[in-house]
Order: C-alpha cells, then structure tokens, then sequence
C-alpha cells in the first residue's frame, strides 16, 4: 500500500539525513520526499510517500518518531487528506502538434509558462497519478524534460499535523 | 567570569558528577586535554586505542547503571572509535563519546585529520551533535546525557570542533533541558496491564522471556518478585543474564541458539509468552514462522519500534519495565483471579523432564582441559560473585551457559553487535568502576588479540583483572559451524603462529600462566585471584574441537536443536 507520511521536524542540519539514512539503512523504500520550513523558521515539514505492508508502515512511523529530531508526524492516508503534486514538463511542440498540445494541457488544467518555436514548458498542478495520466497521453518522443515536485499533502477539515 | 570551551567542557563533566573519561589525545582536543591537566575532579585513562576507550566507558556503564563517558581526536580518533559506538548501540548502552573536529572554518574542507563525525556515526548512534557555537556547548552536553541515559538508553555523540575550545563564554550549566521532540514513556498503560494480568492468570502453560531491558531498567528486583508470585519459568536472553537469580529454581537457564533444551522446549510449548525487555533477535527466536506457535504474546518494551518488529505480539506494553512490573505486581494483589495451581504442576513436570536431559553435560572424564570446566571451576572458586566480561564467541557461549549470574550488571558481553575485542577494555571499565571486586574476562585466542595492547593500559592502572583465556588454536564457533555446514573445510579458521601468552603477560609486567592439564585448571584460578593486585593472565590449553550444545542450526525452530 501507497502512504503518504507528513513529518514535522527540527529544520536543523543534519536531519533531512537522519530520515533518508534511516530509509536506507532499513531498507525502506522512498518513492518521494519533499521538504521546506513551516511558518514556524524552527520547524521544517516533510512529506515523504512509501509503500510497504502495514506491519512495514508500522515500523517506518515508528523508527521516524525514534528520531530525536522528528516532532510529530502523521501518516495521511489513514484518514482524508489532500495530496499535490506540482509538475514542470517541456515538450516538443511544432507545426500541427502545438494545438494538440495546448487543447491537452488544458483538459488537465495546466498552464504553458513558457513557449519557443519549437517547445511549451507547461505547469500542471495535481495528485500524482493525474499527473501520471497526463503524461501518458503525450507521445513519449514529444517529452523534452519532466520535473516533479514529489507529493505534498495536507489532511481534510480539522485534521492537521501542528504543535 | 568567562571561560574557553575547553574550560566549559571540564566543568560539564564535573557538574555531570562524571568520574571517568576514557580516551587518547590528539590535535583537535589539545585544549580539552590541557583543561584536564589543571583539575583533579574527572580521571582521564588513557587506553592504547580508541576502540578500547569506547568498550571501556562500555564496561562501566554496564557494570554501574551510569553513562560511560569517552574523549576521542578528529578523524582516526573518530573513526576507531566506531566499533565501540556500534556495539553499546546495539545493546542500548549508555554513553557519551565526544569526538574533536577540524576549527569550523576548515570543516568541509579535506582538512588534516578530518572525517565526517555526525555522518560517519549517525546509523550508530541514538543521537549526535555538532556544536558550532561555544555559548551551545555546556547546554550541549546536558542534552547528551540526558538524551543517552533516558528512554532506551543508547550512545550519544558530540562533535567539537577545535575553534569551540578556544572561544569564550559565559558558563551556566542547566539542571535539566527538555526537548520538545523527545519524550520518552515512562508508565504502562493501565487497561493493558490488566489485560496482560489477566491472560497471565488463565495461562496454563507460561514463561517469562526476559531480557537485557530488565538489566538496563534495573528491573530484576521486581521481575523476581513478580515470576516468584505466579510460580512462572523464567528464561533470559543472553543480554538477560542475572536480571533473574539464576540458581534459583524456577530459572530454566538462557534460550536461542545456544540456550538450554528446557528453555527453549518450554518456549516452543508454552500458551503464554510474558516478553520483558527483550526484543525477539533473530539467534533468539531461531525461525520466525515456526517461534512460539501456541503463544499468547505479552511485550513489555520502553522503545514502541521494538514491539511487533519481528514477531506479531498480542498485548504490547510500552513503558519503563520497572515501573510496568511493579504496576503488574499491585494489579495481582487486587485481581480476583487465583493462578491455575494444577496446570502449573504439569507445566513444571513437564519442564523438569526436559531438564532431566540434562542438555549442558560433557565429557567431564576428559584428559583434555574442557572449556565448560574451566568455566565452573571459575564459578566456584569466585563464588559465583566476580564481574565476567567476555569477547564473541564459544567462550562467550560457555561463560554465558555455565556461570551462573544471580544478580544484575555482573555479566558483560557484547550481545547484539558480537564485537571480538570487547572484553579486555570492557573489564578495564567494571575494575575502574568497582576497584575491589573481582573482574574476569573471559575470552579466546582469537578475540583477545583483537584489543591485547589494552594490557599496557592494565598496567599503568595496575588493574588487576583475571583474563581467562580458553585457547583452541582455533577461531571456535567458526570452526564449529565450518563443521557442522562446510564438511569441515576450516578456511581461515585456524591461528597459526599465536604468540607465547605468558612470555606476551609478562612484557607488559604482569603474571601469565599456561595450564595444560585439566588437574591444574583450579590451582591456577585460586592462584590468581589470590594475586589481588595483579593482572593474571591464564593460558588454557582447551581440548581443541569441542563444540558448544545445544544449538539451533540457522532455519530451525526452537524445538530443532542439536544436542550432544
């Protein structure tokens, strides 16, 4: 099973390093892992998607809260949540194919930040597998560049991950 | 007033109420080293290599209840020092290791003697810092401590660089420091342990699986009185040894691989499983799918990662397991429930036949010196009362089966990492600790090579600590499994050219003696510990292919064991 686990941790050096030696040192794996400070400038907040079996995710949320440096944390998927994802993707658009594309991108509410003759580089904002979705429809020769942001997450209503 | 880090430093450690530093100076730590030299508060001991000053802060942690402190330099100092780091990791020991770094500004940049402390040492470690800044240092190392002797307790590094020492700062070293994200369990939960108490009282075929958290908790007391409450078995771990009197009649001697027949028969049989402090290793539960297959499984664990790790348990107990046992002890009074008296009757008989096989027997006619007999000659002649340190390996099997340990912190060995090289260093800290006791170490040609130059510290301290060395001519338990799995294809196995153990003893000033036949083998130990005040190092020539029993090969269960 897929989880997404949010991390608030001491933004202090050092400590993105314990979580991923962690992960390595477990043999966990990580498919993403985002990180920035909070609103708090002490604190930073991770989001980190990985899959394993419950009795994995089990040991994983509790060897992260073993951590000195983790505060608190919170495996999202458990109750409702919303989950981001920002992609920039630069593609070849030329000739007839540049209004394909463009009528694409916004079937997926993208937005294309950035044209030359020959490329868009479009901005595509959403869970991860609607930006898997998208691109899937491209032809796989058109796709120049793909940068993924790896997944945020936030949860529903009054659930949230705070002091 | 004002003081340099180095200043700072020594006056934490005085305040810390620290008595002993283990360690070996270099460039990085001068200042820290001249700071020590104008105080007489904290004794430094200066150990021949920094591994050794890690396993002798190790031995006395162990051996007392209080952390083990070391000062190691940058760089090799560091990275010598990390297999000392390891192993008080594995088994939970509390130290704090302070390590020198390159000046703050040359960090990062290939500087002499550098390495990446923090890096190098945070898969070991329960927590490390970096301290940048002199007006964090003294505040620093209380964390340290705090962090290192709270909870499960474990190693805590500091990494100091060289321009902290120098730099001024006002000292004021606090009473005690929170941390917002470090809190760890103190009390069970209280539905739990009536839960567990209850399951405990409708068990009909139980044991206690006790662990090195009962040692390190300062548990026995309370485990005694409670598995004497209910008339339960009581197995230990090998980390376990003495957190339950062991010649007592209830204890059913050690489990895993190497463990007796009836506790490991007991374990395989039994409905209910009262787990303390214990963390299901994997030379403990031999195969997993075949562990306990009857088992209601209590877990009592300070560290909630240790619970269901390896083994799916049914009423999980997190908390300090002093403070959980005594809260099971008061539930027993209140609880209405009475144990079942004639199920526990068959139990015991039942435990008692397998006793009868009598698993540990050997060949005790021999003319060879046995190992096992050295062992409870050793148990005799110190009345079962010494501090026993010992490396990895048969010996440490042997020691572990056949001394038998009724009290806490008297059994010293380096459990979950296996380090050889352990036990000299390590009995360095317990006679440093405890300077009238007896201290043997326990340990084989093979691993006692692995820290020997620690006897020139023996020296300058004129510690005088047994060394019992059981020498095979071979490096045993691999020989042993090369045997049993490899058609006895010894590769590697064998020591050739080992060095004259008296003649080595005697460089170094101390008393060595070689026994060759088994009617020698309790002179020499009532002689030695005679020499009070001298290291003795005894020489035995020990039948060189004998094997430790029972064992549970790899991938059996714990009913699949080989006897002699």
């Amino acid at each position: 099973m897929r989880h997404i686990i949010s991390i608030l941790i001491e933004n202090e050096a050092g400590a993105l390093s314990r979580v991923a030696g962690l992960f390595s040192a477990r043999g966990y794996n990580i498919e993403s892992l985002t990180v920035a400070p909070t609103e708090d400038p002490s604190l930073s907040r991770m989001t980190l998607v990985t899959r394993g079996t419950d009795e994995i995710i089990e040991q994983i949320t509790k060897q992260l809260h073993k951590l000195i440096d983790v505060v608190k944390l919170m495996d999202m998927t458990e109750g409702p949540h919303i989950e981001r994802e920002m992609m920039l993707i630069k593609v070849r658009a030329q000739g007839e194919n540049r209004n394909e594309l463009k009528r694409v991108s916004d079937i997926f509410r993208g937005r294309i930040i950035d044209v030359t003759d020959q490329t868009y580089t479009i901005e595509m904002t959403g869970a991860g597998d609607k930006l898997d979705a998208f691109v899937q429809t491209l032809e796989p020769g058109l796709i120049i560049e793909v940068v993924r942001s790896g997944v945020s997450g936030i949860g529903r209503g009054d659930r949230s991950l705070k002091l | 007033m004002e003081l340099t880090g180095a200043d700072i430093f020594v006056r934490a450690l005085q305040d810390e109420g620290v008595e002993f530093v283990f360690g070996y100076p270099g460039g990085a730590v001068l200042h820290i080293y001249d700071a020590l030299y104008r105080q007489d508060k904290v004794n430094h001991v200066l150990v021949r290599h920094e591994q050794a000053a890690t396993h002798a802060a190790d031995g006395y942690a162990r051996s007392t209840g209080k952390p083990g402190v070391v000062l190691v330099t940058s760089g090799p100092g560091a990275t010598n020092a990390v297999t000392g780091i390891a192993t008080a990791y594995m088994d939970s020991i509390p130290l704090v290791v302070f390590t020198g770094q390159v000046p703050t500004h040359l960090i990062g940049n290939d500087a002499f003697q550098e390495a990446d402390n923090i890096g190098i040492t945070r898969p070991c470690v329960k927590h490390n810092y970096l301290v940048k800044d002199v007006t964090q240092l003294a505040e620093t190392i209380k964390k340290a401590f705090y962090v290192a002797t709270t909870g499960r307790p474990g190693p805590v590094v500091v990494d100091i660089p060289k321009d902290i020492t120098a730099l001024k700062t006002e000292y004021r070293y606090p009473d005690k420091v929170t941390i917002r994200s470090y809190n760890p369990v103190q009390v069970g939960h209280v539905g739990q342990v009536k839960r567990a108490v209850n399951l405990m009282l409708g068990a009909r075929r139980p044991i206690f699986y006790t662990g090195g958290g009962v040692i390190l908790g300062n548990a026995a007391g309370a485990l005694t009185k409670l598995a004497q409450a209910l008339n339960f078995p009581v197995t230990n771990t090998l980390m376990g040894l003495g957190g339950y009197p062991a010649t007592d009649r209830q204890f059913v001697g050690m489990l895993g691989m190497h463990g007796t027949y009836e506790a490991n028969m007991a374990m395989h049989h039994c409905d209910v499983l009262v787990a303390v402090g214990a963390r299901f290793d994997d030379r403990v539960t031999g195969n997993i799918e075949k562990f306990c297959p009857h088992a209601k499984i209590i877990h009592i664990d300070i560290d909630p990662a240790s619970i269901s790790k390896n083994v799916k348990v049914d009423i999980p107990i997190v908390g300090c397991v002093n403070n959980v046992l005594n809260a099971m002890l008061a539930e027993l009074g209140s609880n209405k429930q009475q144990p079942d008296v004639n199920a526990l009757k068959d139990w015991w008989q039942q435990i008692d036949e397998w006793r009868s096989r009598d698993c540990l027997r050997y060949d005790s006619d021999s003319d060879r010196i046995k190992p096992q007999y050295v062992i409870e000659t050793l148990y005799r002649v110190t009345h079962g009362d010494a501090f026993i340190t010992s490396d990895v390996g048969q010996h440490q099997m042997w020691a572990a089966q056949f001394y038998k340990f009724d009290k806490p912190r008297r059994w010293i060995n380096s459990g979950g990492l296996g380090t050889m090289g352990f036990g000299l260093p390590a009995a360095m800290g317990v006679q440093f600790a405890h300077p009238d006791a007896t201290v043997a170490c326990i340990t084989g040609e093979g691993s006692i090579q692995m820290c020997i130059q620690e006897l020139s510290t023996c020296r300058q301290y004129s510690l005088p600590i047994k060394v019992v060395n059981l020498n095979n001519g071979y490096l045993g338990m691999v020989r042993q499994w090369q045997e049993f799995f490899y058609q006895k294809r010894y590769a590697m196995s064998y020591m050739e050219s080992l060095p004259d153990f008296v003649k080595l003893a005697e460089s170094y000033g101390h008393v060595g003696m070689q026994i060759t036949r088994p009617e020698d083998v309790e002179g020499a130990l009532i002689e030695a510990i005679r020499l009070k005040d001298r290291l003795v190092f005894m020489d035995f020539l020990t039948d060189r292919e004998e094997n430790v029993y029972p064992m549970i090969p790899a991938g059996g269960g714990q009913n699949e064991m080989i006897l002699i």
